[in-house]
């Protein structure tokens, strides 16, 4: 509108323009407050636990609040030579606590996590303590073992001292901070999390790719064919989708186990001898087969409503063009149907990573997943702090994914049923 | 999809070869499903099938573990069906009513930052489960909602929203908003226009969603087994229980009923879906 025309107005008399930016504020306002009771509600009680889950990470008060008086003697330790006899009764008087409340064995894997042998030492000090006398603790303390005689110890003791510390995320790759306050790996016998690790991110990508191969060509074969047929066919992949995921994990192990269908099978047409059954559950095999299963629907489905969409007069078009079947569907076809490939991979893939209840009931010890050991802290050792920082670690990778394929695919593409 | 007579050999070979695969697929799919049905019948302890199972011994065959599902002593799957149906139809209900209303917020083309929101508003379906179950359990632990049925509750309508916020999002994708305003020149108030005119057009959607939270919550098994005390196990906590400690035949008769269930709720989400498409006017 140019500056010199009037200003059209309203019937009211304000001017039109502002009358409009009134109604849009309006709308705005509308359309957010229908938005709110849900984003207001998943703030409190999903977002801001997860964000909490950062500070329970990096909570390390379980060792500070136990040895308080400890911490407070050491202040003024410069960690050269042995602390001097203040901080010696002081751990003895917190030890003495511990002890007498039964919570010295918590401290004692806590501290032998922070430096091997600390276990040992802590359990042989919490029988001996018993008879100490009164004063000349540096002394007392020193002849129960050597090695609270070495500086070594004391200073892994004054590490612990900081409320928050990085050790769990540390912990979570096999990596610690020695005594010069370098981070080193452990040493290769200790280290499990990184094969844990490398495991999860192994059977996800392993369970995408077959997902994949058995998915394409029947998401082709179901788009392609006459509509009575394929939804008939269409049958076999939703009623697994909507079937409870433990009655179909409780069907794989019925086929799996060694006096199951599978094996049987395999040695009625003789591929194995009877009395060698191989074991295909409680491993890796087990988590493969199951997994795929499992997750096969939310790949057909995405592939299928890309697919479907595709007009067949373009690979008419191509063929009589001259090409091949093959090279009209690698050059026409495939390219097509990319964003149903990223949608479904990414589903899968990110269901993949985290998934827990399948491998833990058929994995066994070699098949299980990042997330069992993070069922596992929580539940059984209490090491909440751990549980966390290892959940934001997998988190972290689960958002970069989203993100690359956000970038890649755009995420419009997830359709449901 | 018949080929065409002038085919050659090879193409005709490899295409059944596709067939034959595509048919493995679709038996690798649908053929675990099966295996449980007949078992459930057992009449003996053991998770194979017996010898007279294999030559269709009627003797080998009987509904003992149904017996045992329903009146078995000590039976824990009468309080786990009533704890399961209870939370599973409060949690839809919630999740219908925040999922939907927040859809319609969404679909305005006046909503400001619509792509954050909506990433928030749909995160319990990108984070992994086993990490929702620890936030959750830490925050519901904090407001003292832990091993209570309020608390498994709100936790379901958490992981159920984003399937309805998706699924009604969709439905309102074709929806035209003419007739609404039709509607409010007439003299309706926004109230009565939703419940006479926007409802009833994405009801569909709406309850393709509710269907979606419903088995979400009936089917879910981390959180509860994070948040659930004694007095609220549910069926898949049951189950799970039964599978990794006593593999009793009775998990596969609970293990055939969820599969009808899954079958009726399959049936009913279809029925909607095609209705769904119909009233948005796509035609296959």
């Amino acid at each position: 509108m140019s500056s010199e025309s009037q200003k059209i107005l309203t019937t009211d008399g304000i001017p039109l323009e502002e009358s409009l930016k009134k109604t849009e504020r309006k709308n705005k306002i509308k359309a957010f407050l229908l938005v709110c009771p849900l984003l207001f509600f998943l703030i409190i009680s999903y977002v801001s636990p997860i964000v909490g889950m950062l500070f329970t990470s990096v909570d390390d008060r379980m060792v500070t609040n136990m040895l308080p008086k400890t911490f407070k003697a050491m202040e003024d330790w410069d960690g050269k030579d042995l602390p001097s006899e203040k901080v010696f009764e002081a751990f003895y008087l917190d030890y003495k606590i511990l002890v007498d409340e039964n919570r010295h064995g918590k401290l004692a894997t806590q501290m032998n996590y922070e430096k091997n042998g600390f276990k040992s030492i802590l359990k042989k000090l919490a029988r001996k303590q018993k008879k100490f006398e009164e004063g000349n603790y540096k002394e007392q303390i020193m002849k129960v073992h050597k090695r609270w005689g070495q500086v070594d110890y004391w200073r892994a003791i004054k590490r612990r001292a900081p409320s928050y510390s990085y050790i769990k995320y540390l912990k979570g790759v096999d990596m610690y901070e020695n005594e010069e306050g370098k981070i080193v790996e452990v040493p290769e016998d200790r280290r499990i999390y990184k094969i844990l690790w490398l495991r999860t991110l192994e059977i996800a990508l392993v369970v995408t790719i077959f997902c994949f191969l058995l998915a394409y060509p029947i998401a082709h074969l179901l788009a392609t064919l006459p509509m009575k047929y394929s939804n008939l066919l269409m049958i076999c992949v939703l009623l697994p989708f909507w079937t409870s995921l433990l009655v179909r994990t409780a069907s794989w192990m019925i086929l799996l186990q060694q006096q199951g269908l599978v094996n049987d099978f395999l040695v009625w047409i003789g591929i194995v001898a009877d009395d060698h059954r191989p074991v295909m559950m409680y491993n890796k095999i087990g988590t493969y087969i199951a997994m795929t299963q499992i997750l096969l629907p939310f790949m057909v489905l995405p592939l299928y409503s890309v697919m479907k969409t595709i007009s067949p007069s373009l690979m008419r078009a191509g063929k009589s063009l001259g090409g091949t079947p093959f090279i009209t569907f690698w050059k026409i076809y495939f390219p097509l149907t990319i964003p149903g490939i990223g949608a479904g991979c990414l589903l899968v893939f990110i269901l993949a990573i985290g998934y827990y209840i399948t491998p833990e009931l058929v994995g066994g010890a070699s098949g299980t997943l990042i997330s069992n050991q993070i069922a596992y802290h929580m539940k059984h050792t209490l090491d909440w702090s751990f549980a966390s920082a290892m959940g934001l670690m997998l988190l972290t990778g689960v958002l970069v994914v989203y993100w690359v394929y956000n970038k890649l695919v755009g995420i419009d593409n997830i359709k449901l049923g | 999809m018949a080929l065409p007579k002038y085919t050659e050999t090879h193409y005709r070979i490899w295409h059944y070869c596709y067939l034959f695969f595509c048919g493995c697929v679709f038996f690798f799919l649908i053929a675990p499903l099966f295996v449980i049905f007949p078992l459930s019948f057992n009449a003996e302890e053991f998770l194979v099938f017996s010898e007279g199972m294999k030559r269709l011994d009627p003797e080998a065959f009987s509904l003992r573990w149904y017996h045992d599902m329903i009146y078995g002593t000590k039976n824990p799957w009468g309080l786990a069906a009533k704890n399961s149906f209870i939370i599973a139809i409060f949690a839809t209900i919630g999740s219908v009513i925040l999922g939907t209303v927040a859809a319609l917020g969404l679909s305005s083309k006046h909503m400001p930052y619509k792509g954050i929101i909506m990433a928030t508003l749909i995160s319990p379906m990108i984070v992994p489960l086993i990490i929702s179950g620890v936030a959750i359990f830490f925050f519901m632990a904090k407001v003292g909602l832990a091993a209570t049925h309020a608390g498994i509750i709100l936790a379901h309508i958490i992981l159920g929203t984003p399937f309805v916020v998706i699924t009604v999002t969709a439905t309102l994708s074709g929806f035209d908003h003419s007739v609404t305003r039709a509607a409010a020149s007439l003299g309706s108030n926004p109230v009565n226009t939703f419940m006479k005119i926007t409802l009833p057009l994405i009801l569909p959607g709406v309850i393709s969603g509710g269907l979606f939270a419903f088995v979400t919550s009936f089917d879910e098994v981390v959180i509860v087994l994070f948040l659930a005390g004694l007095d609220n196990t549910t069926i898949p906590i049951q189950m799970w229980t039964g599978l990794r400690e006593q593999l009793s035949p009775t998990i596969l008769s609970v293990a055939t009923c969820l599969i009808v269930l899954s079958t009726l709720v399959l049936v009913a989400a279809e029925l909607l879906r095609r209705r769904s498409e119909r009233i948005r006017g796509i035609n296959r």
